[in-house]
């Protein structure tokens, strides 16, 4: 009986190296990024109204997830990883949105 | 008779860090940063919700309106934002192989990090001599902590990048170099999108 264990880290170097963008993608979302923050300051220069607020935050959320899937990868990466930090990143924001309804943040 | 044969240890100067295989079949080392980024939403989630709720309730000191320079604070974060593209370079070049490029790229990450926390150190002066001080207010003692806590963050993470330039150039990092400054380059970008979060609700917002 013949047992071979092949090294978990070539399936790392295989699954990075397929997924890796050029470095002109990466520049073309810094670019949008950058495109996003003129927008967002914009809305302290312009009055957006009742939209101030929902643009301000949707592009807040757009760049959060493009930074962190594209630049950080993990959109190409193993599940497992995003299982990990998405969960810590619920677990802060349930825990907080709990903490500040107790504190009635949220009632007028 | 049982023949246990583990290919390991050859081809893991390409890939992994210490050549033994992991249980989840991911780097050990990668793994373990992304488990500490989650864990830091938790710190910058205690931060900015403390902020937000003491938001408004300052009866005493300069209010955000009167100590806030929205330009400023811009081009600051524009600066973070482009540190962000610099290194995913960096982590590119890292992966080519390129040792100049990587190192390069390493360093003008830094150096723009370093200009963003000058900035900030800026406003925070020029917040001073206005009078909002770390104890003069609800606001002041809320918005210094959180982003003095973000300032310490970005000022380990360049410490981190400088050293790994040095480490490269006197190539001492043993195994896969790419994922040693692919794992400082998750750490920075986690920094980056906490500005991104900060700039948002803290700046923007109008109160």
């Amino acid at each position: 009986m013949t047992v071979a264990t092949e090294s978990a880290t070539e399936h790392n170097h295989d699954e990075h190296g397929e997924h890796a963008m050029s470095n002109a993608g990466y520049i073309r979302i810094a670019l949008i990024l950058a495109a996003m923050t003129g927008l967002e300051v914009s809305t302290y220069y312009v009055d957006f109204g009742a939209l101030s607020l929902p643009v301000l935050l949707i592009l807040m959320c757009i760049k959060f997830f493009v930074v962190v899937s594209y630049f950080m990868h993990l959109k190409f990466d193993n599940k497992l990883l995003s299982m990990v930090f998405y969960a810590g990143l619920f677990l802060a924001i349930t825990v907080y949105i709990a903490a500040l309804a107790t504190f009635k943040f949220f009632t007028p | 008779m049982a023949d246990v044969t583990l290919h390991d240890t050859d081809h893991d100067t390409d890939h992994g860090t210490h050549g033994h295989a992991t249980s989840t079949g991911l780097s050990n080392n990668k793994l373990a940063m992304w488990l500490f980024l989650g864990s830091e939403c938790l710190l910058f989630g205690g931060l900015i919700s403390t902020y937000m709720l003491y938001r408004g309730r300052a009866q005493v000191g300069p209010r955000p309106s009167q100590v806030f320079d929205i330009p400023f604070t811009s081009v600051s974060s524009f600066v973070l934002l482009m540190s962000s593209l610099t290194m995913v370079l960096a982590v590119s070049a890292a992966q080519k192989r390129d040792d100049q490029g990587t190192t390069l790229w390493l360093a003008v990450t830094g150096l723009l990090g370093a200009t963003f926390v000058g900035g900030q150190v800026y406003e925070f002066t020029a917040m001073y001599n206005e009078g909002l001080g770390f104890t003069t207010s609800l606001f002041g003692s809320s918005f210094y902590t959180l982003t003095g806590f973000h300032g310490v963050h970005v000022t380990v993470g360049i410490i981190m990048l400088m050293s790994l330039v040095g480490i490269i150039k006197r190539s001492t990092i043993p195994g896969n170099k790419a994922e040693v400054v692919e794992i400082v380059g998750l750490y920075w970008h986690f920094v980056d999108v906490v500005w991104i979060i900060i700039f948002t609700l803290v700046y923007l917002i109008p109160a």
